[in-house]
Protein backbone atom coordinates (compact mmCIF):
# COMPACT_ATOMS: atom_id res chain seq x y z
CA UNK A 1 0.00 0.00 0.00
CA UNK A 2 2.34 2.63 -0.99
CA UNK A 3 0.54 4.68 -3.75
CA UNK A 4 -2.98 5.25 -3.32
CA UNK A 5 -4.78 7.36 -6.15
CA UNK A 6 -8.79 8.30 -6.22
CA UNK A 7 -11.18 10.83 -5.75
CA UNK A 8 -11.92 12.66 -2.82
CA UNK A 9 -15.20 11.80 -0.32
CA UNK A 10 -15.70 14.79 1.51
CA UNK A 11 -16.93 14.81 5.08
CA UNK A 12 -16.69 17.03 8.13
CA UNK A 13 -15.70 17.12 11.46
CA UNK A 14 -16.63 14.45 14.07
CA UNK A 15 -17.68 11.92 12.14
CA UNK A 16 -19.17 9.11 14.40
CA UNK A 17 -19.30 5.12 13.78
CA UNK A 18 -23.05 5.25 13.80
CA UNK A 19 -23.22 7.29 11.19
CA UNK A 20 -20.38 5.09 8.80
CA UNK A 21 -22.68 2.09 9.97
CA UNK A 22 -25.86 1.78 12.17
CA UNK A 23 -26.25 -0.37 15.18
CA UNK A 24 -28.49 -2.29 13.29
CA UNK A 25 -26.18 -3.90 10.77
CA UNK A 26 -23.88 -4.93 13.00
CA UNK A 27 -24.82 -8.83 12.48
CA UNK A 28 -22.46 -11.35 11.45
CA UNK A 29 -24.44 -12.29 8.24
CA UNK A 30 -23.34 -8.99 7.12
CA UNK A 31 -19.55 -9.58 8.12
CA UNK A 32 -18.33 -9.60 4.14
CA UNK A 33 -20.80 -7.17 3.15
CA UNK A 34 -20.35 -4.18 5.36
CA UNK A 35 -19.47 -1.84 2.65
CA UNK A 36 -22.96 -1.69 1.39
CA UNK A 37 -23.94 -0.33 4.11
CA UNK A 38 -21.11 2.14 4.37
CA UNK A 39 -23.20 5.30 5.48
CA UNK A 40 -26.31 4.36 4.25
CA UNK A 41 -28.45 7.00 6.44
CA UNK A 42 -26.69 10.01 5.67
CA UNK A 43 -25.13 9.45 2.26
CA UNK A 44 -27.41 6.50 0.97
CA UNK A 45 -25.84 7.03 -2.49
CA UNK A 46 -22.09 6.75 -1.49
CA UNK A 47 -21.72 3.11 -1.30
CA UNK A 48 -22.64 2.07 -4.82
CA UNK A 49 -20.73 5.01 -6.39
CA UNK A 50 -17.55 4.29 -4.57
CA UNK A 51 -14.55 3.16 -7.10
CA UNK A 52 -11.74 1.39 -5.82
CA UNK A 53 -8.14 3.69 -4.69
CA UNK A 54 -11.22 6.95 -3.20
CA UNK A 55 -10.73 8.69 -0.57
CA UNK A 56 -12.08 10.19 2.71
CA UNK A 57 -11.49 13.27 3.65
CA UNK A 58 -13.02 14.46 6.82
CA UNK A 59 -12.05 17.41 9.45
CA UNK A 60 -11.31 16.57 13.28
CA UNK A 61 -12.37 13.40 15.21
CA UNK A 62 -13.34 11.09 12.18
CA UNK A 63 -15.08 7.49 13.77
CA UNK A 64 -15.76 8.91 17.08
CA UNK A 65 -17.86 7.09 19.24
CA UNK A 66 -18.54 3.63 19.43
CA UNK A 67 -15.75 0.72 19.76
CA UNK A 68 -17.17 -0.78 16.27
CA UNK A 69 -14.81 -2.80 14.32
CA UNK A 70 -17.35 -2.59 11.34
CA UNK A 71 -16.70 0.95 10.63
CA UNK A 72 -13.30 0.84 9.55
CA UNK A 73 -14.19 -2.60 7.96
CA UNK A 74 -17.35 -1.68 5.99
CA UNK A 75 -15.41 1.28 4.52
CA UNK A 76 -12.24 -0.95 3.36
CA UNK A 77 -14.72 -3.74 2.85
CA UNK A 78 -16.22 -0.61 0.31
CA UNK A 79 -13.35 -0.04 -2.34
CA UNK A 80 -11.75 2.74 0.64
CA UNK A 81 -8.22 2.01 1.69
CA UNK A 82 -7.46 5.24 3.17
CA UNK A 83 -8.93 8.35 5.34
CA UNK A 84 -7.32 11.70 5.79
CA UNK A 85 -8.45 13.59 8.79
CA UNK A 86 -7.19 16.33 10.65
CA UNK A 87 -7.45 14.12 13.68
CA UNK A 88 -9.14 10.31 14.24
CA UNK A 89 -10.98 8.83 17.58
CA UNK A 90 -8.58 7.00 19.69
CA UNK A 91 -10.46 3.15 19.38
CA UNK A 92 -11.06 3.95 15.37
CA UNK A 93 -7.21 4.93 14.89
CA UNK A 94 -6.36 1.80 16.30
CA UNK A 95 -8.87 -0.64 14.69
CA UNK A 96 -8.01 0.70 11.23
CA UNK A 97 -4.45 -0.26 11.72
CA UNK A 98 -5.87 -3.92 12.66
CA UNK A 99 -7.86 -4.12 9.96
CA UNK A 100 -5.67 -2.76 7.22
CA UNK A 101 -7.40 0.52 6.27
CA UNK A 102 -4.63 3.61 6.64
CA UNK A 103 -5.72 6.53 8.60
CA UNK A 104 -3.56 9.32 7.88
CA UNK A 105 -3.70 12.48 10.03
CA UNK A 106 -3.19 15.38 8.12
CA UNK A 107 -5.14 18.68 7.65
CA UNK A 108 -5.52 18.92 3.48
CA UNK A 109 -7.74 21.05 1.57
CA UNK A 110 -10.05 18.93 -1.22
CA UNK A 111 -13.26 19.13 -2.35
CA UNK A 112 -15.87 16.39 -3.49
CA UNK A 113 -14.73 14.49 -6.30
CA UNK A 114 -10.97 16.09 -6.48
CA UNK A 115 -8.33 13.89 -7.14
CA UNK A 116 -5.85 12.75 -4.31
CA UNK A 117 -2.25 10.84 -5.01
CA UNK A 118 -1.23 9.80 -1.51
CA UNK A 119 2.53 8.64 -1.20
CA UNK A 120 2.76 6.31 2.26
CA UNK A 121 6.02 5.62 2.10
CA UNK A 122 7.25 9.41 1.59
CA UNK A 123 4.36 10.89 3.55
CA UNK A 124 3.27 13.02 0.41
CA UNK A 125 -0.31 14.16 0.05
CA UNK A 126 -0.96 15.64 -3.60
CA UNK A 127 -4.63 16.96 -4.22
CA UNK A 128 -3.51 17.08 -8.58
CA UNK A 129 -7.37 19.11 -8.97
CA UNK A 130 -5.96 21.61 -7.28
CA UNK A 131 -2.20 21.64 -7.56
CA UNK A 132 -1.43 21.21 -4.05
CA UNK A 133 0.61 18.95 -2.15
CA UNK A 134 1.20 18.22 1.83
CA UNK A 135 3.63 16.31 3.96
CA UNK A 136 2.25 14.40 6.80
CA UNK A 137 4.47 12.78 9.58
CA UNK A 138 5.74 9.71 9.73
CA UNK A 139 4.01 6.50 11.60
CA UNK A 140 5.48 6.11 14.86
CA UNK A 141 7.68 3.15 14.86
CA UNK A 142 5.51 0.72 16.75
CA UNK A 143 2.76 1.70 14.77
CA UNK A 144 4.69 1.42 11.39
CA UNK A 145 5.89 -2.18 12.43
CA UNK A 146 2.11 -3.11 13.27
CA UNK A 147 0.93 -1.78 9.53
CA UNK A 148 3.37 -3.75 7.87
CA UNK A 149 2.95 -6.93 9.81
CA UNK A 150 -0.23 -6.56 8.63
CA UNK A 151 -2.31 -5.68 12.39
CA UNK A 152 -1.95 -6.97 15.77
CA UNK A 153 -3.26 -10.60 14.98
CA UNK A 154 -0.75 -11.10 11.91
CA UNK A 155 2.03 -9.72 14.37
CA UNK A 156 0.69 -12.75 16.80
CA UNK A 157 0.70 -15.25 14.41
CA UNK A 158 3.96 -14.55 13.34
CA UNK A 159 5.79 -14.25 16.30
CA UNK A 160 4.07 -17.61 17.39
CA UNK A 161 3.19 -16.14 20.58
CA UNK A 162 0.26 -18.52 21.41
CA UNK A 163 0.49 -22.05 20.75
CA UNK A 164 -2.51 -24.73 21.40
CA UNK B 1 12.46 9.67 34.65
CA UNK B 2 9.77 11.04 36.51
CA UNK B 3 9.33 9.16 39.59
CA UNK B 4 5.67 11.44 40.46
CA UNK B 5 2.78 9.22 38.23
CA UNK B 6 -0.48 10.21 37.27
CA UNK B 7 -3.39 6.68 38.42
CA UNK B 8 -3.47 6.06 34.91
CA UNK B 9 0.47 5.97 34.87
CA UNK B 10 0.58 3.63 37.81
CA UNK B 11 -2.06 1.09 36.89
CA UNK B 12 -0.21 0.97 33.46
CA UNK B 13 3.56 0.14 35.05
CA UNK B 14 1.57 -2.24 37.74
CA UNK B 15 0.41 -4.32 34.49
CA UNK B 16 3.31 -3.98 32.46
CA UNK B 17 6.42 -4.55 34.58
CA UNK B 18 7.84 -0.98 33.56
CA UNK B 19 7.67 2.37 34.37
CA UNK B 20 5.58 3.84 32.45
CA UNK B 21 4.99 7.49 31.71
CA UNK B 22 2.67 9.02 29.40
CA UNK B 23 3.34 8.81 25.80
CA UNK B 24 5.31 5.75 26.07
CA UNK B 25 3.94 2.50 24.60
CA UNK B 26 3.91 -0.18 26.81
CA UNK B 27 2.36 -4.17 26.32
CA UNK B 28 0.72 -4.87 29.49
CA UNK B 29 -1.26 -7.69 31.07
CA UNK B 30 -4.79 -7.22 31.32
CA UNK B 31 -7.07 -8.63 34.35
CA UNK B 32 -10.49 -9.01 32.25
CA UNK B 33 -11.43 -8.48 28.69
CA UNK B 34 -15.74 -8.21 27.70
CA UNK B 35 -17.44 -8.61 24.94
CA UNK B 36 -20.71 -8.53 23.85
CA UNK B 37 -23.44 -9.85 21.47
CA UNK B 38 -22.29 -7.08 18.36
CA UNK B 39 -18.64 -6.85 18.59
CA UNK B 40 -17.61 -10.69 20.04
CA UNK B 41 -18.57 -12.52 16.39
CA UNK B 42 -16.10 -10.88 15.05
CA UNK B 43 -13.53 -11.41 17.53
CA UNK B 44 -14.39 -15.22 17.51
CA UNK B 45 -13.55 -15.27 13.73
CA UNK B 46 -10.20 -13.43 14.99
CA UNK B 47 -9.92 -15.65 17.47
CA UNK B 48 -10.22 -18.91 15.68
CA UNK B 49 -8.10 -18.38 12.84
CA UNK B 50 -5.31 -18.12 15.14
CA UNK B 51 -5.90 -21.68 16.90
CA UNK B 52 -4.85 -21.51 20.45
CA UNK B 53 -6.48 -21.77 23.52
CA UNK B 54 -7.85 -18.99 25.28
CA UNK B 55 -7.20 -17.13 28.69
CA UNK B 56 -10.26 -18.95 29.58
CA UNK B 57 -10.56 -16.84 33.45
CA UNK B 58 -10.16 -13.06 31.85
CA UNK B 59 -12.64 -13.73 29.47
CA UNK B 60 -16.55 -12.37 30.19
CA UNK B 61 -19.28 -12.60 27.48
CA UNK B 62 -22.26 -10.57 27.97
CA UNK B 63 -24.88 -10.88 25.33
CA UNK B 64 -26.67 -7.41 25.83
CA UNK B 65 -27.42 -5.39 22.84
CA UNK B 66 -30.16 -7.20 20.74
CA UNK B 67 -31.21 -9.77 23.37
CA UNK B 68 -33.62 -11.04 24.10
CA UNK B 69 -33.01 -11.81 20.10
CA UNK B 70 -34.56 -8.92 18.55
CA UNK B 71 -35.04 -10.94 15.15
CA UNK B 72 -33.39 -13.49 13.39
CA UNK B 73 -30.02 -12.42 13.10
CA UNK B 74 -29.34 -10.94 16.29
CA UNK B 75 -31.34 -14.81 17.04
CA UNK B 76 -28.07 -15.85 15.44
CA UNK B 77 -25.23 -14.05 16.51
CA UNK B 78 -26.61 -15.01 20.00
CA UNK B 79 -26.34 -18.40 19.42
CA UNK B 80 -22.93 -17.79 18.29
CA UNK B 81 -21.51 -16.53 21.75
CA UNK B 82 -23.29 -19.66 23.51
CA UNK B 83 -21.02 -22.05 21.15
CA UNK B 84 -18.37 -20.51 21.71
CA UNK B 85 -18.75 -20.12 25.27
CA UNK B 86 -19.38 -23.92 25.17
CA UNK B 87 -16.66 -24.96 23.19
CA UNK B 88 -13.93 -23.67 25.45
CA UNK B 89 -15.78 -24.21 28.79
CA UNK B 90 -15.71 -20.64 29.32
CA UNK B 91 -16.99 -19.99 33.27
CA UNK B 92 -17.44 -15.91 32.64
CA UNK B 93 -21.00 -15.88 30.77
CA UNK B 94 -24.24 -14.10 31.94
CA UNK B 95 -27.38 -15.49 29.77
CA UNK B 96 -30.61 -13.22 29.57
CA UNK B 97 -32.34 -13.08 32.24
CA UNK B 98 -29.14 -13.34 34.78
CA UNK B 99 -27.10 -10.83 33.49
CA UNK B 100 -28.10 -7.11 31.48
CA UNK B 101 -25.91 -4.17 30.05
CA UNK B 102 -22.55 -5.34 29.92
CA UNK B 103 -21.31 -2.39 31.98
CA UNK B 104 -23.28 -2.67 34.73
CA UNK B 105 -22.92 -6.65 34.58
CA UNK B 106 -19.69 -6.00 35.35
CA UNK B 107 -19.61 -3.92 38.02
CA UNK B 108 -22.25 -5.90 39.45
CA UNK B 109 -20.42 -9.45 39.48
CA UNK B 110 -17.60 -7.80 40.49
CA UNK B 111 -14.90 -8.09 37.85
CA UNK B 112 -14.52 -4.23 37.54
CA UNK B 113 -12.75 -2.73 40.97
CA UNK B 114 -10.02 -0.08 41.63
CA UNK B 115 -6.63 -0.63 40.24
CA UNK B 116 -7.89 -3.49 37.70
CA UNK B 117 -6.68 -2.90 34.16
CA UNK B 118 -9.91 -4.13 31.79
CA UNK B 119 -10.79 -3.87 28.38
CA UNK B 120 -13.81 -4.08 26.54
CA UNK B 121 -15.33 -4.55 22.87
CA UNK B 122 -17.34 -1.73 23.82
CA UNK B 123 -16.70 2.13 24.02
CA UNK B 124 -18.18 2.60 27.69
CA UNK B 125 -15.95 -0.19 28.79
CA UNK B 126 -14.64 3.23 30.55
CA UNK B 127 -17.44 3.25 33.07
CA UNK B 128 -15.44 1.38 35.56
CA UNK B 129 -13.22 4.06 36.35
CA UNK B 130 -15.81 5.23 38.36
CA UNK B 131 -14.59 2.56 40.68
CA UNK B 132 -11.02 3.35 40.39
CA UNK B 133 -10.18 0.72 37.77
CA UNK B 134 -8.39 1.77 33.98
CA UNK B 135 -10.64 0.51 31.91
CA UNK B 136 -11.18 1.06 28.18
CA UNK B 137 -12.80 0.08 25.13
CA UNK B 138 -11.46 -1.91 22.12
CA UNK B 139 -11.47 -3.22 18.85
CA UNK B 140 -12.81 -6.85 18.02
CA UNK B 141 -9.86 -8.11 16.87
CA UNK B 142 -7.89 -6.70 20.19
CA UNK B 143 -10.53 -8.28 21.81
CA UNK B 144 -9.34 -11.53 20.54
CA UNK B 145 -5.49 -10.80 21.06
CA UNK B 146 -6.69 -10.52 24.40
CA UNK B 147 -8.46 -13.68 24.61
CA UNK B 148 -5.22 -15.70 23.12
CA UNK B 149 -2.69 -13.71 25.10
CA UNK B 150 -4.50 -12.11 28.23
CA UNK B 151 -2.38 -8.98 26.91
CA UNK B 152 -2.51 -5.82 24.77
CA UNK B 153 0.11 -2.72 23.71
CA UNK B 154 -1.18 0.78 24.81
CA UNK B 155 0.14 4.20 24.72
CA UNK B 156 0.00 5.46 28.13
CA UNK B 157 -2.59 8.44 28.00
CA UNK B 158 -1.52 11.99 29.57
CA UNK B 159 -3.62 12.66 32.30
CA UNK B 160 -6.78 15.31 32.56
CA UNK B 161 -6.87 16.92 36.05
CA UNK B 162 -10.58 17.45 37.02
CA UNK B 163 -10.77 19.03 40.48
CA UNK B 164 -14.33 19.04 42.02
CA UNK B 165 -15.43 20.78 44.50
CA UNK B 166 -18.95 21.37 46.52
CA UNK B 167 -21.83 19.59 46.89
CA UNK B 168 -24.47 19.33 43.92
CA UNK B 169 -27.73 21.14 43.94
CA UNK B 170 -31.74 19.26 44.11
CA UNK B 171 -31.27 16.14 41.98
CA UNK B 172 -28.36 17.17 40.22
CA UNK B 173 -26.53 14.84 39.47
CA UNK B 174 -23.51 12.79 37.56
CA UNK B 175 -24.98 13.36 34.04
CA UNK B 176 -25.15 16.99 34.53
CA UNK B 177 -21.72 17.15 35.69
CA UNK B 178 -20.55 15.34 32.90
CA UNK B 179 -22.18 16.77 29.80
CA UNK B 180 -21.24 19.91 31.44
CA UNK B 181 -17.35 18.75 31.20
CA UNK B 182 -17.96 17.73 27.54
CA UNK B 183 -19.82 20.84 26.26
CA UNK B 184 -16.61 22.75 28.04
CA UNK B 185 -13.56 20.70 26.30
CA UNK B 186 -15.81 19.69 22.96
CA UNK B 187 -15.99 16.26 21.76
CA UNK B 188 -12.46 15.64 21.31
CA UNK B 189 -11.51 17.58 24.35
CA UNK B 190 -9.75 14.50 25.80
CA UNK B 191 -8.80 12.34 22.78
CA UNK B 192 -5.89 10.11 23.89
CA UNK B 193 -6.21 11.44 27.17
CA UNK B 194 -7.46 10.00 30.54
CA UNK B 195 -9.43 12.18 32.87
CA UNK B 196 -8.20 11.84 36.35
CA UNK B 197 -10.61 13.02 39.33
CA UNK B 198 -9.93 15.07 41.90
CA UNK B 199 -10.73 17.28 45.25
CA UNK B 200 -13.00 17.44 48.07
CA UNK B 201 -15.91 17.22 46.01
CA UNK B 202 -15.30 13.55 44.81
CA UNK B 203 -16.60 12.32 48.25
CA UNK B 204 -19.85 14.09 47.29
CA UNK B 205 -20.37 12.31 44.51
CA UNK B 206 -22.22 9.30 44.96
CA UNK B 207 -20.61 6.29 43.34
CA UNK B 208 -23.24 5.65 41.16
CA UNK B 209 -22.92 8.80 39.96
CA UNK B 210 -19.09 8.66 39.37
CA UNK B 211 -19.85 5.23 37.05
CA UNK B 212 -22.10 7.97 34.95
CA UNK B 213 -19.57 10.21 34.66
CA UNK B 214 -17.07 7.74 33.89
CA UNK B 215 -19.29 6.11 31.16
CA UNK B 216 -19.44 9.25 29.12
CA UNK B 217 -15.56 10.14 29.40
CA UNK B 218 -15.20 8.63 25.83
CA UNK B 219 -17.83 11.36 24.58
CA UNK B 220 -14.86 13.74 25.35
CA UNK B 221 -12.87 11.08 23.37
CA UNK B 222 -11.32 9.84 26.63
CA UNK B 223 -9.25 6.76 26.79
CA UNK B 224 -10.51 7.08 30.29
CA UNK B 225 -12.36 8.56 33.31
CA UNK B 226 -11.05 7.43 36.93
CA UNK B 227 -11.95 8.48 40.25
CA UNK B 228 -10.06 8.01 43.25
CA UNK B 229 -11.07 5.34 45.46
CA UNK B 230 -12.75 6.23 49.02
CA UNK B 231 -14.68 4.51 51.79
CA UNK B 232 -17.72 4.82 49.29
CA UNK B 233 -15.78 3.28 46.58
CA UNK B 234 -14.83 0.19 49.18
CA UNK B 235 -18.81 0.23 50.48
CA UNK B 236 -20.41 0.00 47.02
CA UNK B 237 -18.42 -3.14 45.54
CA UNK B 238 -18.62 -4.74 49.18
CA UNK B 239 -20.38 -7.97 48.45
CA UNK B 240 -19.81 -7.85 45.03
CA UNK B 241 -15.70 -7.83 44.37
CA UNK B 242 -14.19 -11.14 42.84
CA UNK B 243 -10.78 -11.48 44.46
CA UNK B 244 -8.79 -8.84 46.00
CA UNK B 245 -7.46 -5.39 44.25
CA UNK B 246 -5.07 -2.89 45.01
CA UNK B 247 -6.65 0.78 45.11
CA UNK B 248 -4.63 3.60 43.62
CA UNK B 249 -4.02 6.69 44.11
CA UNK B 250 -1.70 9.29 41.72
CA UNK B 251 1.43 10.60 43.43
CA UNK B 252 1.73 14.60 44.90
CA UNK B 253 2.78 16.68 42.04
CA UNK B 254 2.04 14.25 39.42
CA UNK B 255 1.87 15.78 35.72
CA UNK B 256 -1.47 16.38 33.80
CA UNK B 257 -1.51 17.78 30.52
CA UNK B 258 -4.35 20.08 31.71
CA UNK B 259 -6.33 21.14 34.92
CA UNK B 260 -10.72 21.60 34.64
CA UNK B 261 -12.22 22.77 38.08
CA UNK B 262 -16.00 22.33 38.97
CA UNK B 263 -17.98 23.65 41.68
CA UNK B 264 -20.64 20.93 42.19
CA UNK B 265 -22.78 23.57 43.53
CA UNK B 266 -22.97 25.43 40.39
CA UNK B 267 -24.10 22.89 37.98
CA UNK B 268 -27.61 23.48 36.72
CA UNK B 269 -29.53 20.25 34.91
CA UNK B 270 -28.24 19.94 31.72
CA UNK B 271 -29.53 18.90 28.27
CA UNK B 272 -27.23 17.66 25.47
CA UNK B 273 -29.15 18.69 22.15
CA UNK B 274 -29.15 16.83 18.85
CA UNK B 275 -26.37 15.65 16.93
CA UNK B 276 -23.35 15.75 19.97
CA UNK B 277 -23.07 15.13 23.42
CA UNK B 278 -21.21 18.64 23.71
CA UNK B 279 -24.58 20.47 22.89
CA UNK B 280 -24.97 20.84 26.84
CA UNK B 281 -27.74 23.75 27.41
CA UNK B 282 -29.34 24.24 31.32
CA UNK B 283 -32.78 22.26 30.69
CA UNK B 284 -35.00 25.59 31.69
CA UNK B 285 -33.94 26.83 28.22
CA UNK B 286 -34.69 24.09 26.08
CA UNK B 287 -38.40 23.83 26.18
CA UNK B 288 -38.81 21.23 23.41
CA UNK B 289 -42.09 18.59 23.08
CA UNK B 290 -41.17 15.06 23.50
CA UNK B 291 -42.88 11.70 21.99
CA UNK B 292 -40.27 9.74 24.21
CA UNK B 293 -38.60 9.61 27.14
CA UNK B 294 -36.16 6.66 27.99
CA UNK B 295 -34.54 5.88 31.02
CA UNK B 296 -32.09 2.84 31.37
CA UNK B 297 -28.73 2.05 29.51
CA UNK B 298 -24.85 1.33 31.00
CA UNK B 299 -25.19 5.61 31.88
CA UNK B 300 -27.91 5.75 33.96
CA UNK B 301 -30.24 2.49 34.69
CA UNK B 302 -28.70 2.16 38.25
CA UNK B 303 -30.67 1.87 41.43
CA UNK B 304 -29.97 4.96 42.07
CA UNK B 305 -31.08 6.69 38.74
CA UNK B 306 -34.49 4.95 39.28
CA UNK B 307 -35.10 5.85 42.65
CA UNK B 308 -34.78 9.39 41.62
CA UNK B 309 -37.06 9.46 38.62
CA UNK B 310 -39.70 7.46 40.89
CA UNK B 311 -39.18 10.25 43.44
CA UNK B 312 -39.74 13.00 40.81
CA UNK B 313 -43.00 10.93 39.18
CA UNK B 314 -44.46 10.10 42.70
CA UNK B 315 -48.31 10.31 41.95
CA UNK B 316 -48.10 11.68 38.39
CA UNK B 317 -49.08 10.28 35.18
CA UNK B 318 -46.46 9.83 31.95
CA UNK B 319 -48.21 12.92 29.82
CA UNK B 320 -50.90 11.71 27.51
CA UNK B 321 -48.64 11.86 24.64
CA UNK B 322 -45.27 10.50 25.25
CA UNK B 323 -43.95 6.77 25.49
CA UNK B 324 -42.03 6.31 28.76
CA UNK B 325 -39.51 3.36 28.85
CA UNK B 326 -37.58 2.03 31.63
CA UNK B 327 -34.74 -0.42 31.17
CA UNK B 328 -33.27 -1.29 34.52
CA UNK B 329 -29.50 -1.59 33.16
CA UNK B 330 -28.98 -5.11 34.70
CA UNK B 331 -31.02 -8.19 36.86
CA UNK B 332 -29.32 -7.04 40.01
CA UNK B 333 -30.78 -3.61 39.40
CA UNK B 334 -34.38 -4.91 37.80
CA UNK B 335 -34.93 -7.53 41.06
CA UNK B 336 -33.96 -4.63 43.33
CA UNK B 337 -36.28 -2.00 41.93
CA UNK B 338 -39.18 -4.61 42.09
CA UNK B 339 -38.71 -4.97 45.79
CA UNK B 340 -38.76 -1.35 46.35
CA UNK B 341 -41.88 -0.96 44.45
CA UNK B 342 -40.03 1.11 41.99
CA UNK B 343 -41.22 -0.63 38.89
CA UNK B 344 -44.58 -0.77 40.79
CA UNK B 345 -44.91 3.28 40.49
CA UNK B 346 -43.70 3.67 37.26
CA UNK B 347 -45.95 0.86 35.84
CA UNK B 348 -48.65 3.10 37.74
CA UNK B 349 -47.66 6.45 36.51
CA UNK B 350 -48.27 4.89 32.23
CA UNK B 351 -44.73 3.80 31.65
CA UNK B 352 -43.53 0.94 29.69
CA UNK B 353 -40.88 -1.04 32.17
CA UNK B 354 -38.91 -4.11 30.47
CA UNK B 355 -35.87 -6.27 31.80
CA UNK B 356 -32.74 -5.30 31.32
CA UNK B 357 -30.88 -4.70 27.82
CA UNK B 358 -29.69 -1.96 25.96
CA UNK B 359 -32.90 -1.58 24.02
CA UNK B 360 -33.38 1.97 22.08
CA UNK B 361 -29.99 3.18 23.84
CA UNK B 362 -28.38 2.54 20.09
CA UNK B 363 -31.60 2.38 18.44
CA UNK B 364 -31.52 -1.71 18.73
CA UNK B 365 -35.05 -2.97 19.62
CA UNK B 366 -37.62 -1.64 22.02
CA UNK B 367 -37.96 2.28 21.50
CA UNK B 368 -36.73 3.15 18.44
CA UNK B 369 -37.96 5.91 16.89
CA UNK B 370 -39.85 7.15 13.77
CA UNK B 371 -38.90 10.42 11.13
CA UNK B 372 -39.51 13.83 13.29
CA UNK B 373 -39.87 12.38 16.26
CA UNK B 374 -37.99 13.31 19.61
CA UNK B 375 -36.58 11.41 22.70
CA UNK B 376 -35.55 12.86 26.12
CA UNK B 377 -33.04 10.10 27.13
CA UNK B 378 -30.56 9.16 30.22
CA UNK B 379 -28.30 7.43 27.56
CA UNK B 380 -24.95 8.89 26.35
CA UNK B 381 -24.96 9.61 22.49
CA UNK B 382 -27.27 11.62 20.41
CA UNK B 383 -25.71 11.37 16.85
CA UNK B 384 -27.60 11.53 13.59
CA UNK B 385 -30.06 8.25 13.66
CA UNK B 386 -28.60 6.95 16.95
CA UNK B 387 -31.89 5.66 18.22
CA UNK B 388 -33.85 5.46 15.26
CA UNK B 389 -34.69 7.26 12.07
CA UNK B 390 -32.19 9.72 10.65
CA UNK B 391 -34.47 12.17 11.59
CA UNK B 392 -35.06 11.65 14.61
CA UNK B 393 -33.89 13.79 17.30
CA UNK B 394 -32.12 12.59 21.10
CA UNK B 395 -31.72 14.77 24.09
CA UNK B 396 -29.61 13.71 26.72
CA UNK B 397 -30.18 14.40 30.18
CA UNK B 398 -30.35 13.12 34.06
CA UNK B 399 -32.62 10.71 35.40
CA UNK B 400 -34.91 13.00 37.05
CA UNK B 401 -34.91 15.60 33.90
CA UNK B 402 -36.14 12.54 31.20
CA UNK B 403 -38.71 11.86 34.41
CA UNK B 404 -39.72 15.37 34.61
CA UNK B 405 -39.80 15.33 30.92
CA UNK B 406 -42.17 12.69 30.82
CA UNK B 407 -44.37 13.89 32.98
CA UNK B 408 -44.26 17.99 31.11
CA UNK B 409 -44.46 16.12 27.59
CA UNK B 410 -41.90 18.78 27.09
CA UNK B 411 -38.12 18.90 28.22
CA UNK B 412 -37.93 21.07 31.88
CA UNK B 413 -36.04 20.63 35.09
CA UNK B 414 -37.90 18.44 37.70
CA UNK B 415 -38.92 22.14 39.72
CA UNK B 416 -41.26 22.83 36.77
CA UNK B 417 -43.66 19.67 37.33
CA UNK B 418 -43.48 20.12 41.30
Amino acid sequence: MNEIRGRAWRFNDHVDTDQIIPAERLISQNNNCLGDFLFERVRPEMSKNVSKGDIIVAGKNFGCGSSREHAPRAIKQAGITCVVAESFARIFYRNSINVGMLPVECKIEADEGDILAIDVQNGKIVNETKGMEWRFAPFPPFIKDLMERGGLMAKIREEKRCIK
Amino acid sequence: MSSVKTISEKIMSAHSGVEAQAGQIVEAEIDYVMANDVTAPLAFQEFEALECEPKRDKIVLIPDHFVPNKDVASAEQAAEMRRFVQKYSLPHYFEVGRGGVCHQVMVDEGFAAPGRLIVGADSHTCTYGGINAFSTGIGSTEAAAVFAEGRLWFKVPEAIDVRLSGRFRGLVSGKDLIIKIITDIGVDGANYKAFEFSGAGVANVPVSDRLTVSNMAIEAGGKAGIFPCDEHTVSYIQGRVRGEYTPVAPDPGAVYSRTLEYDLGDLDYMVALPHLPSNGKPAAEVDVVIDQAFLGSCTNGRIEDLRTAAQVMKGKKVHKDVRMVVVPASTQVYQQAMEEGLLAEFVRSGAFVSGPTCAACLGGHMGVLAKGERCVSSTNRNFIGRMGHKDSEVYLAGPAVVAASAVAGRIVAPEAIQ
